[in-house]
């Protein structure tokens, strides 16, 4: 049996269960010194003065810096989208004139010791002459420089007759809908340790995640290197969610300081500083109408929305505005949108993607949206949904819209059924009648849904090389990195799929530019549509390979054999002559008869995989609430997530990714927001303040994995899997919240806080 | 910064080291001892990365200093496998169930859960849950934890899992 589609072990477990794992804080080297980051402690404020001179007498200091000893270094650029203008607007590695935010880097100690630098970084002077704080981003926009608001650019994008369906439509539903600032806060911190080989010329940044070729490239350029004397390695990554691994200054600031003191440099984040320096996300408010007919259809829907992307624009630019104008629609048909995305500054910590970036928004304002068409149109918030969605006969589906500069083409999906499946598996009828006695009995009890679209496997193309060595073991050299999410085993179970090995004879080696000339890392679902792909691919050429060699080698045709647990014997006679992919690899080795038929030699092929499109996964996610009409709290008591990842190359490690990625959603639900007083100072700076859900928090958790529709834009049919579990915790947890409260459309925003409760119950009450 | 020469006695072994009084014992842990499967996650007793067992209760490496662990026994997660080949019933039911991700916070967990093991060979899944509350982790949702748990407790037992 293939060992694709198997929920086998994960091939990364024994070190990580042993303590052997190597975090970023794990590595270590001779000589190295430590990093400490001077923060800004105000949010808006005219740097007057940075003095290090205090630090440099402490015992122990090795150099201290502020922005006139990086001036050279340009700002942390982004990654290019469609939207232009944005450079004004990027990050210096250490603060220039004004500091943006609480937290933002104004000086760096380099000492012997990690304390001793601590200790030092308390003693530099940095004088603030502190300016009024912008904190809404929904609030007229002030100066960022002299020259420049505080609106970097209106993402805009729409298509269809918008005025005219608001002026036909039998009703307009209008909502004003906040989502919180919350964000990965992985359970590793960062930490970027670089060294300069001198007796190489090669700059090393160890500790990285995410997306090392692109640093690698940026990095080399901010620093005047050519990309082949710098390279990034990927050891062990203690969670990513799209913060972890993107280029921030610390970054930048060690790999500089490796190059001019001559020493290797560590640091290490600390709980505190994460808080307040790695990108933030979420924070946004829409205004949205929608134009609907008098059977509950939509015409047309108006989305108005500002984007809070905090002090300054980091690596992304505005791709999570983007993706919040060109993905909001999810599975219902709309014939004509429009979308204009205030995309905002304020004195925050910076912004970015987080797991299921702008779609937890999205769905949360989509779906509280369809609650409020049903509640207008007096239909079932079940019927509404089914009434507007996109069929599995339209398939494939092209919206005239963009994302992430691709056309949205809704590849495959059967929204219905998985719909009518969840319900089932969830008991959803079953519930309505029970929540109904149980109001009678004064509980204050709901049910919510939300139905959505991801989307996965950005391309424009992955590759991998696959080798055979002499003893018959397995190397795939990828592109692609770890965040924690079972890559290798993932990647091991295509390969060896595709081959015909034991998927543990498979070691994946990712995260290192060393090894391979390009890659793109891994986020935004791709890594098992785009690496997976090629992986197959290369897996099927490996054995082509293979059995041509052997062909020969055995005298036999090359389709008379057949290639099982890493031996080519003959199909009809299993038991007969057969050669080990060891052996083939030997006869392949270079200088020998056969391999100097080939371009190169080795048992070994590189593979690339192209996509211009993406691959859109689907869900439903089902919820169950109770209120405490006392203290405000929240209770689900049971919570159903369905998703069609097309094909699962391991189901268990598919319900992990749903499992861990409904927990962070559920967090940003009812608990988690990085919160600021009047004059932006950050509240939410230590996990007693910054609340993540415990086991405690956690309700009942049923999945449902569905298959029913492999993309048809890859070979092995794979979506991604990671951000479904995530998507629309807020929609539903809202939707089952107001119902429970009676459905008036009081839930507004997230996160909902025990306040909010006890603030609507009674509003009910009047 | 005052100094002061100690003994650690961790999973069996001596370590004669010197520290700043103010080290905490993660730090020694992890840069003394070189015992680095012992994580930090917030540096502030939370998130329950750091827990190590102290004369088999589970401590907050991140909440104590070096200097206080002199004389006592430590269990680091290093400590729990019998040998290079074979897991703890615990690392193997974790491995089982999928019961890590990322692998960030799982030090912790198994050591708060031997402890809860050792105390009580046969908890029941709501006893798994309390034991882990207070350990944060960002990736599993927790629940192939408790399975985890509570195979490994049946294994332990000598039940077949």
């Amino acid at each position: 049996m293939s060992v694709f589609g198997q929920s086998v072990m994960r091939l990364e477990d024994a070190p990580l269960l042993r303590g052997e794992g190597a975090f970023a804080a794990d590595i270590d080297f001779p000589r190295q010194i430590h990093m400490r980051v001077v923060r800004a402690e105000m949010a808006h404020a005219r740097l007057v003065s940075v003095d290090v001179t205090p630090a440099l007498d402490l015992p122990g200091v090795i150099a201290a810096w502020s922005a006139a000893d990086v001036a050279e270094v340009p700002p942390i650029p982004f990654r290019a989208t469609k939207v232009r203008g944005l450079e004004p607007y990027c990050q210096p590695i250490l603060a220039q004139g004004r500091v943006r935010y609480v937290g933002e880097p104004v000086a760096v100690i380099f000492a012997e010791d990690a304390a001793v630098a601590e200790d030092a970084a308390d003693l530099v002077l940095v004088e603030l002459e502190e300016l009024p704080a912008l904190l809404d981003a929904a609030a007229e926009p002030t100066d960022f420089d002299a020259t420049r608001n505080t609106e970097p650019t209106i993402v805009r994008k729409s298509y269809g007759e918008l005025d005219a369906a608001f002026r036909d439509a039998h009703v307009v539903v209008a909502l004003d809908l906040a989502i919180g600032r919350h964000s990965g806060v992985p359970m590793e911190t960062r930490g970027a340790i670089a060294r300069y080989d001198a007796a190489q010329d090669v700059l090393e940044l160890h500790g990285t995640a995410k997306k090392q070729h692109w640093n690698r490239d940026e990095i080399a350029r901010l620093l005047g290197r050519a990309p082949s004397s710098v390279h990034l390695f990927e050891g062990h990554v203690g969670g990513g969610f799209g913060v972890r691994g993107e280029l921030y200054p610390e970054d930048l600031l060690v790999c500089l300081a490796a190059l001019r003191l001559r020493r290797p440099v560590k640091w290490i984040e600390d709980r505190r500083e994460h808080l307040v320096a790695t990108n933030h996300s979420r924070e946004q408010r829409h205004r949205i109408r929608a134009a609907v007919d008098a059977e509950g259809r939509i015409l047309a829907i108006d989305n108005v929305f500002f984007h809070d992307q905090g002090a300054y624009i980091r690596t992304h630019g505005a791709r999570v505005a983007d993706m919040s104008a060109g993905l909001l629609l999810g599975p219902y048909r709309v014939p004509a949108y429009r979308a204009t995305g205030h995309f905002r500054l304020t004195n925050k910590t910076p912004a970015a993607t987080y797991r299921s970036p702008g779609r937890f928004e999205g769905s949360f304002v989509r779906e509280r949206l369809m609650d409020a068409i049903a509640a207008r149109c007096g239909l079932d918030r079940v019927e509404v949904r089914r009434r507007n969605f996109v069929d599995v006969s339209e398939m494939p589906y092209a919206r005239p819209l963009d994302a992430l500069g691709t056309d949205v083409v809704l590849d495959s999906g059967d929204y219905a059924l998985l719909l009518d499946k969840a319900l089932a598996r969830f008991g959803w009828d079953a519930r309505v009648a029970d929540v109904a006695r149980r109001r009678a009995a004064g509980e204050s009890v709901g049910l919510g849904l939300g139905v959505f679209v991801e989307k996965s496997g950005l391309g424009p193309s992955d590759g991998v090389r696959m080798t055979v060595d002499a003893t018959g073991a397995v190397e795939l050299v990828t592109g692609a990195a770890s965040v924690g999410q079972g890559v290798e085993t993932a990647l091991a179970q295509i390969a060896a799929a595709a081959l015909g090995v034991d998927y543990r004879r498979v070691r994946v080696v990712r995260g290192r530019t060393d090894r391979i000339e390009f890659g793109s890392g891994a986020h935004a679902s791709r890594v098992t549509v785009m690496s997976g792909s090629a992986t197959h691919q290369a897996g099927l050429a490996l054995a082509a390979l293979a059995k041509q060699t052997a062909a020969a080698l055995l005298q036999t045709p090359e389709d008379a054999l057949e290639i099982v647990d890493g031996v080519v014997r003959r199909v009809d006679t299993p038991e007969g002559a057969s050669v080990t992919l060891g052996e083939v690899a030997r006869a392949l080795a270079p200088g020998t008869k056969l391999s100097r038929d080939r371009a190169t030699p080795g048992l070994t092929v590189e593979s690339w995989f192209h996509s211009d499109h993406m691959a859109y996964p689907y869900g439903v996610h089902l919820a169950q609430v109770a209120l405490d009409r006392g203290t405000g709290q929240v209770k689900v008591e049971h919570y159903l997530v369905g998703y069609d990842v097309g094909r699962a190359v391991n189901p268990m490690l598919v319900e992990g990714q749903i499992a861990g990625g409904f927990a962070q959603g559920l967090g940003g639900a009812l608990y988690e927001e990085f919160r600021y007083d009047e004059r932006g100072q950050p509240l939410s700076t230590t996990f007693a303040d910054y609340l993540m859900p415990t086991i405690a928090e956690m309700p009942p958790l049923d999945i449902l994995v569905t298959e029913d529709a492999p993309s048809p834009l890859n070979p092995i049919g794979v979506k991604g899997a990671g951000e479904g579990g995530t998507n629309a915790v807020g929609a539903a947890i809202a939707s089952a919240v107001d119902d429970a409260l009676g459905g008036r459309g009081q839930v507004t925003q997230l996160p909902i806080m025990p306040r909010d409760v006890l603030r609507f119950l009674a509003e009910g009450a009047a | 910064m005052s100094e002061r020469r100690i003994t650690l006695a961790v999973n069996g072994q001596r370590h004669d080291i010197t520290v700043p009084v103010r080290r905490s014992l993660a730090d020694a842990l992890r840069q003394d001892c070189g015992l680095t499967g012992t994580h930090l996650g917030c540096e502030h007793g939370v998130c329950g990365a750091c827990t190590v067992l102290v004369d088999g209760r589970s401590a907050r490496a991140c909440l104590m200093l070096a200097v206080q662990a002199e004389n006592l026994a430590i269990t680091t997660v290093e400590g729990l496998a019998p040998d290079a080949a074979m897991l703890h019933p615990l690392q193997q039911a974790f491995a089982n169930n999928h019961a890590l991700q990322c692998g960030f916070c799982t030090p912790g967990m198994l050591t708060t859960l031997v402890e809860l093991l050792a105390e009580n060979p046969s908890p029941s899944a709501a006893e798994v849950r309390v034991a882990i509350s207070g350990n944060l982790c960002r990736c599993t949702g927790y629940e192939t934890i408790v399975a985890a748990t509570l195979e490994a407790a049946a294994v332990m037992r000598g039940e077949a899992a």
